[in-house]
């Protein structure tokens, strides 16, 4: 088993409320959800799958269906993307990967395997 | 106990649509197919979007995991080459050698090569796969002129690809005295023809071909009546031969003319091997359309499993678009009077030609024929087959009901269950109504995936439409545009309830009118209404904005972003026209000219946004709101100031006008115009809202649009002063931006208002409502709170720290951001 290697990536008043933030992680670049509506935090790559665009940091994030699952709406054409799962909601078959995060006084935290 | 192998010859349209019934009923039959053809099943119905830039892959009827999944093995580029029907074995080009319980055949047709002197020569193409499509694409590149050889169907699909294939000089010669000899009467050949000829193409009718000359390659093609006709290149397409040389080689029965003869179950002559598609020949007929070819796939599947369907003939019914012309033919459509009366509508100007046949009585359709505009066809064709009653004046159904309110589909709730809607998948209304009673589905998306009603040709989507609604609607549904799952209000409602609580914030409106956290459907409108009551700096609430509207510029291709400084009424000084230039040059940016008479900058990194604005800014500009739902330009011809035509100055009116709606937010984008005479340079009527001069004032245009649907604006009030037309456009704007839909032009809002324009002016001129003073002082207040967003950010550190692309590394722009050279300046990298 790998274990998770943890690296602070930014302050959590870096990503702005119920929105998202693009950090450098080595060469990846994270997006980086900051969901205050719920308290949660959640990170993903930031490309659409899509297109091949470096964009779902700058998406809108919210929650479909009535188990309220978190989702990320790329801005180039509206794919949108669970956040739990990084699966894709729009009926394709892409999905996107998901990091672990966490988030301490420190700041914000990616967990990289 | 083993499965019984079905093996399925030929992986075309009519094949694989086999392969997915059966397996949609059973798993109980191991399925294994053969194709000649290198690649999948294909669309062969849309092959001429393969010119128009639709790739291979794109025309596939599955992904190539399809067949996998589905567990059927599939052999491509291996055509069966014999078939032993005592042991029930084939064997295969490539030496495989197979026992079946039931054999398809699904060999399709070839295209019917007529025996003339010189078919061999080089430049004589058929048209009928995606390698004859790749022939043709290789000897057209040399080619200026170019024929098809036959007018029907097939023929004019033909030249719509030689069309797209950029050959200059098209003909199409046929043999018959008409064009689409099978479908359509002389006087509808006739308006056909014109339509064609203003896309390029020439008809010869009436030409019977004697030989194709030249030495080695395509010359000419000459005619029994002497004359010639000199080409570079030649399509054949004079019909369709069935595929049946497999069958008679293995002694089943076929018909004089070809076609493997098949029963009702599709059954040939040996019943464990059936046919299918435009191989069969059933009843001395050979189906060369793609519905009836799905239904025999349905036949065969069905009785496989058991079942005891019958294929009985299939009507003939066609609605296509060729080359961008309507054209169908239903029913009976060459019946003549005395046994029927007939009703002709012919529109020479516009290329539009309808007939319909009725009974004597006058009680039934029977059949007709549509060019040029084929929207009543579903209706017409459902009309013919339940012999529903027709009404008092059967004219309207070719011609509208005219003077009163446009007919809005009502019809469809007349038509019994039974009648078949979706043709190619065979969906019966009853089966599209249960779908909304039992299963919810609402909408087109979920419909097609449901019954897959509207899959095949398409055709039928506008009707499947009409009977959700209608449906709903029976069943007292209240047919509400919710803006999303979480709210279950009307924007208009919404924007009602924002105002009247004094709601300031997108959480504190979820939390008090909505559910769940919102999405990207609801955050955009809710936000522009906030922008709209309050007109408070959208960047406080930067992360319910649109991705345009968060960074205050288009995000484009590749991720960069363009910038459109207000250039109001298209008025510019050389002293900015420089300063464009500068920065444009200083961040290397793709400059063009945009419709609305200003200067787009493309290409820039969401970082150096802030300081592109200083600059901007600096020089005299303000934010264009090219990036928002807002209003966008005035566009203005120059008017008296120069023009000798001009009657008054409609510069300084557009810029006037723009300069007063600047930074209103809306449910859509807004556009105006004003020109000076009425020879309307600034195109004002096709504006959301526009002015145009004359001897005693101005004419105030409004509700027009341009985009996929063009509608041009009307006329709300002649010769006005510029006072009153400020006063009516900002009681016509405030209307629109408190009614209207979101994402909704005014156009679209005015076509669906109760009342039309007749009820719009009296609410605007003659203050119907009531409401006219306080449209104008609720404008008048966003007015007054107007301010340059790229203003307030470049002033604001704070705010300018949002534009970085790493919010770890603010320096570092993305790396992943690739440009490619266009002419003199660059382009996005290609995705």
């Amino acid at each position: 088993m790998t274990q998770t290697q943890w690296i602070l990536v930014c302050n959590t008043t870096d990503i702005p409320e119920n929105g998202g933030g693009c950090v450098k992680v080595g060469d990846e670049q994270v997006a980086v959800f900051n969901f205050t509506r719920r308290g949660e935090w959640y990170a993903t790559q930031n490309l659409c799958p899509h297109k091949q665009q470096m964009a779902l940091s700058r998406g809108m994030i919210g929650s479909v269906g009535d188990a309220c699952e978190p989702k990320v709406a790329c801005p180039f054409h509206k794919k949108t993307f669970s956040l739990l799962t990084g699966e894709c909601l729009s009926g394709d078959e892409c999905a996107i990967k998901t990091y672990p995060i966490k988030v301490d006084e420190a700041g914000v935290w990616i967990g990289l395997n | 106990m083993l499965k019984p192998v079905v093996i399925v010859v030929g992986n075309g349209m009519v094949g694989y649509k086999f392969c997915e019934k059966l397996r949609a009923k059973s798993s109980e039959f191991e399925i294994i197919v053969f194709g000649e053809e290198p690649r999948r099943a294909y669309d062969r119905v849309h092959l001429s979007e393969y010119f128009a830039g639709k790739t291979a892959e794109d025309l596939s009827m599955s992904t190539a995991e399809w067949y996998a999944e589905n567990d059927i093995l599939l052999h491509l580029g291996d055509p069966i080459k014999e078939i032993n029907r005592v042991e029930k074995t084939i064997h295969s080009q490539k030496g495989i050698s197979l026992k079946y319980d039931f054999l398809i055949m699904a060999t399709g047709s070839s295209a019917f090569v007529p025996d003339l002197p010189g078919v061999e020569k080089e430049g004589v193409f058929v048209y009928r796969t995606i390698e004859d499509l790749d022939l043709m694409k290789a000897w057209a590149a040399k080619s200026k002129s170019g024929a098809i050889m036959g007018g029907g169907l097939l023929g004019l699909e033909a030249a719509k690809a030689l069309i797209d294939l950029g050959i200059q000089e098209t003909h199409v010669v046929e043999f018959a005295p008409r064009l689409m000899p099978r479908q359509i009467d002389s006087a509808g050949s006739a308006i056909l023809q014109s339509k064609l000829a203003t896309f390029g193409l020439t008809v010869h009718l009436n030409k019977s071909t004697s030989c194709i000359a030249g030495e080695h390659k395509i010359e000419s093609l000459k005619f029994n009546d002497d004359t010639e006709l000199p080409l570079d290149m030649l399509v054949i397409s004079a019909g369709i031969r069935p595929r049946d040389e497999l069958a008679k080689l293995c002694g089943l029965e076929v018909g004089t003319r070809g076609g493997i003869a098949v029963n009702e179950q599709m059954q040939t002559s040996d019943p464990n091997i059936f046919a299918i598609g435009e191989c069969a020949l059933y009843d001395q007929m050979i189906y060369g359309l793609i519905a009836p070819g799905y239904e025999m796939a349905e036949v065969v599947a069905n009785n496989l499993c058991n079942g005891n369907k019958q294929f009985n003939g299939f009507d003939m019914s066609t609605k296509l678009k060729l080359i961008g012309v309507d054209v169908a033919s239903f029913g009976d459509a060459f019946i003549t009077e005395p046994n029927c009366r007939t009703i002709i509508f012919e529109d020479t100007h516009k290329g539009i030609y309808k007939r319909i046949n009725i009974t004597n009585d006058g009680q039934q359709l029977l059949g007709g024929i549509l060019i040029g505009d084929a929207e009543a066809y579903s209706m017409l064709l459902q009309t013919v087959n339940n012999k529903i009653v027709l009404p008092p004046n059967p004219e309207d159904l070719i011609l509208g009901s005219r003077g009163g309110a446009a007919a809005d589909g009502a019809g469809v709730m007349n038509l019994p269950d039974e009648a078949l809607v979706c043709s190619c998948e065979s969906v019966t209304k009853g089966d599209i109504c249960s779908a909304v009673m039992d299963q919810d589905i609402t909408t087109i998306d979920g419909m097609k995936k449901c019954t897959k009603a509207g899959t095949g040709c398409g055709g039928c989507i506008p009707m499947v439409k009409d009977i959700i609604n209608g449906t709903l609607k029976e069943n007292g549904k209240y047919i509400k545009n919710v803006i999303c799952e979480h709210f279950d209000y009307s924007r208009q409602e919404l924007l009602d309830l924002i105002r009247i609580n004094k709601i300031k914030t997108y959480d504190q409106v979820l939390d008090t009118f909505g559910k769940g956290d919102g999405c990207e459907s609801c955050k955009p409108p809710i936000a522009s209404m906030l922008a709209g009551l309050w007109n408070e700096v959208i960047l406080k609430q930067d992360t319910i904005q649109d991705s345009n509207d968060r960074y205050l510029a288009n995000i484009q291709k590749g991720g960069t972003y363009s910038v459109v400084p207000r250039i109001p009424g298209g008025e510019i000084t050389a002293d900015k026209l420089i300063v464009i230039g500068q920065v444009a040059k200083e961040y290397n940016l793709y400059t063009k000219i945009t419709g609305g008479q200003r200067i787009d900058l493309f290409g820039a990194h969401v970082m150096d946004l802030p300081a592109i604005w200083e600059k901007l800014i600096d020089a005299g500009f303000e934010s264009g709101h090219a990036y928002g739902k807002s209003l966008r330009t005035v566009k203005s011809c120059v008017g008296s100031t120069w023009c000798r035509f001009g009657l008054h100055d409609s510069v300084s009116f557009a810029i006037e006008i723009e300069n007063r709606y600047k930074g209103l937010r809306s449910p859509h984008k807004l556009k105006g115009g004003v020109s000076g005479c009425v020879r309307e340079c600034a195109e004002a009527q096709a504006k959301d809202f526009g002015l145009i001069a004359t001897e005693k004032g101005w004419n105030l245009y409004i509700c027009g649009n341009g985009g996929s649907k063009p509608q041009h604006a009307q006329l709300l009030a002649t010769d006005i002063d510029e006072a009153t037309c400020i006063q009516y456009l900002d009681r016509f704007l405030m209307f629109y931006i408190k009614t209207a839909d979101t994402l909704t032009r005014t156009a679209t809002w005015l076509n669906k208002m109760d009342g039309g324009m007749s009820y719009l002016k009296n609410v605007i001129v003659n203050d119907s409502l009531g409401i006219c003073e306080s449209l104008e002082e609720e404008i008048a207040e966003l007015i007054t709170h107007y301010t340059c967003e790229w203003k307030e950010v470049v002033d604001n550190q704070n705010l300018k720290k949002k534009f970085n692309h790493f919010v770890n590394a603010p320096d570092e722009k993305d790396p992943s951001i690739k440009f490619e050279p266009l002419r003199e300046q660059k382009q996005a990298a290609a995705w």
